[in-house]
């Protein structure tokens, strides 16, 4: 494409297959904590990778 | 849904339902602006992208806006590159899939409040100077193996468990720190667990062999520092009202050099009284700390601290000039990390933990040192929210855990609608909570901040992109 470039294409769908086992890190929305916020975390899914 | 904005000179295209991220030369963004503009739901005269794209040529009330600028030929071209997107579901993409959440949470992470005292008084502190308004205590150990225990038995199968010490300040308690973790290290083999131990401190009470100690044990470790000496002493104070910087920093930088590698943040609160927050940002980078975050204040909005709706515009010129300033470091091969500007646009969550986000309540929930049991944290004392109690049984209160399982984003109509739904997974339970009294109604000035560091982050992934070209 000329006039359009991709950074990404489509993730979401492709991770609820395979999605939430859970094993991730907790997020803190507040962020006042240790844990990551939800954008940040790294998925710890051996099954999706 | 679409969301749009030019930030640094680039145009970006979010397409919300597929996660997909596009960055488009001015006609094709001008064009997909006119289409998104049209496709609009509650507009009377809402038409479908499905009708637009199945035109051949690029619809004339379209056309005739465009074409004085960029020609026939270069607005063609944008609708038909466009028209590609939509059909391999990249652009206007729909959510045709359910997102399965489960009936049951298994608890998987743990707010220790190993101490509910503080050896400072920090204006703005949200646990009320450590105690969270119900005494100064430290947690015994009892109270801590109990915990420990019932993480394990409330967790399933998880196997990755986290333990958070937090206070109050936990190094008040450094020997139950301590025994605590040694205690859940010894059941790991039997229970196919693996813990991971975090402590947040604000570093008055570090020495050598505590610093050792975290080096060791702690998986992340939180240092609070808010950025200048000026600002910063002006809110972290002890009973003196002595500011903390200089106490702290020789620490922090000596810990940190010895960290090997393993996460930390140095973690700043800014509040009404430092909007020039970026100038505390780049003071902590300046202190050789690579790893930041620095974040707006939590207080009631009659608070001379609070963080208002009119204070917005301040800010968001501040996240604008941390993405600049990031941008450069970016383009110099400099390694720096701005914890609120971090997204995986690629490997990240999935679509199930960005609806249900923090899991304060069902997840995850907090122990305070007398063994209550609470959604997290920011609710710890709160009463109406106590779950249970550690030493009474494992069990916890299941009206309240339903309450807290709708807590997603499929259950907040304001969130549905809002382009960055998936990024913030709904905000913050207890900041909707004080705010509104409902955990379920946005708490709005976190709703604006949000998009708006979502948008910087987004933007520094797409200024990586241009630059690698």
């Amino acid at each position: 494409m000329k006039q359009i470039k991709t950074l990404i294409k489509k993730t979401l769908k492709k991770s609820a297959c395979k999605g939430g086992c859970g094993e991730c890190q907790t997020s803190c929305q507040s962020a006042c904590k240790t844990s990551c916020t939800v954008a940040n975390q790294k998925c710890e899914n051996e099954a999706r990778k | 849904m679409l969301h749009l904005y030019t930030q640094n000179d680039v145009n970006i295209v979010l397409d919300v339902e597929s996660g997909s991220v596009h960055v488009l030369e001015p006609a094709a963004y001008e064009l997909c602006g006119l289409i998104n503009a049209v496709c609009d739901g509650d507009r009377a005269d809402c038409c479908s992208p499905k009708t637009i794209f199945s035109e051949k040529a690029c619809p004339a009330e379209f056309k005739d806006k465009l074409v004085s600028v960029y020609g026939e030929e270069q607005v063609e071209e944008a609708f038909s590159e466009l028209k590609e997107l939509f059909e391999e579901d990249l652009l206007f993409a729909e959510r045709d899939y359910e997102i399965n959440l489960p009936d049951d949470y298994p608890i998987k992470a743990l707010c220790l409040h190993i101490s509910h005292d503080c050896n400072l008084r920090c204006k703005y502190c949200f646990a009320e100077g450590g105690d969270f308004g119900h005494g100064r205590k430290n947690m015994p150990f009892e109270v801590a193996k109990k915990a420990i225990d019932f993480v394990i038995a409330r967790s399933g199968t998880r196997h990755n468990l986290e333990i958070d010490f937090f206070g109050g300040e936990p190094l008040i308690n450094f020997d139950v720190v301590k025994q605590t973790v040694d205690y859940a290290r010894s059941l790991e083999k039997e229970h196919n667990k693996n813990f991971r131990f975090t402590l947040t401190t604000n570093g008055i009470l570090l020495n050598d062999e505590i610093m050792d100690y975290i080096n060791r044990e702690m998986s992340n470790v939180v240092l609070s520092l808010d950025g200048r000496k000026s600002v910063n002493d002006a809110v972290r104070y002890d009973v003196g009202g002595n500011g903390s910087y200089d106490r702290i920093v020789p620490k922090f930088k000596k810990l940190v050099e010895n960290r090997n590698g393993k996460d930390y943040y140095v973690r700043g609160t800014f509040t009404s009284q430092n909007l020039d927050f970026a100038a505390d940002v780049e003071h902590i980078r300046s202190l050789g700390f690579d790893q930041v975050s620095v974040e707006p204040v939590v207080l009631d909005k009659n608070d001379p601290l609070a963080i208002n709706p009119e204070h917005l515009p301040r800010i968001f010129e501040e996240y604008q000039t941390l993405t600049d300033n990031m941008s450069d470091l970016q383009k110099k091969g400099e390694f720096f990390n701005f914890f609120h500007f971090m997204i995986d646009l690629e490997q990240g969550p999935c679509v199930v933990k960005r609806v249900k986000g923090c899991g304060c309540g069902t997840e995850y929930v907090a122990i305070t040192p007398d063994g209550d049991i609470f959604p997290c944290h920011r609710f710890a004392g709160m009463d109406d929210f106590k779950l249970g109690n550690v030493l009474d049984n494992f069990e916890t209160k299941q009206e309240l855990v339903d309450y807290f399982k709708k807590s997603t984003v499929l259950n907040k109509p304001e969130c549905e609608k809002c382009w960055a739904k998936y990024y913030c997974s709904g905000g913050c339970a207890a900041n909707n909570f004080n705010c509104h009294g409902d955990i379920l109604k946005p708490h709005e000035v976190s709703c604006e901040m949000e998009r708006k560091r979502i948008e910087c982050a987004i933007a520094l992934k797409a200024l990586a992109a241009c630059d690698e070209e």
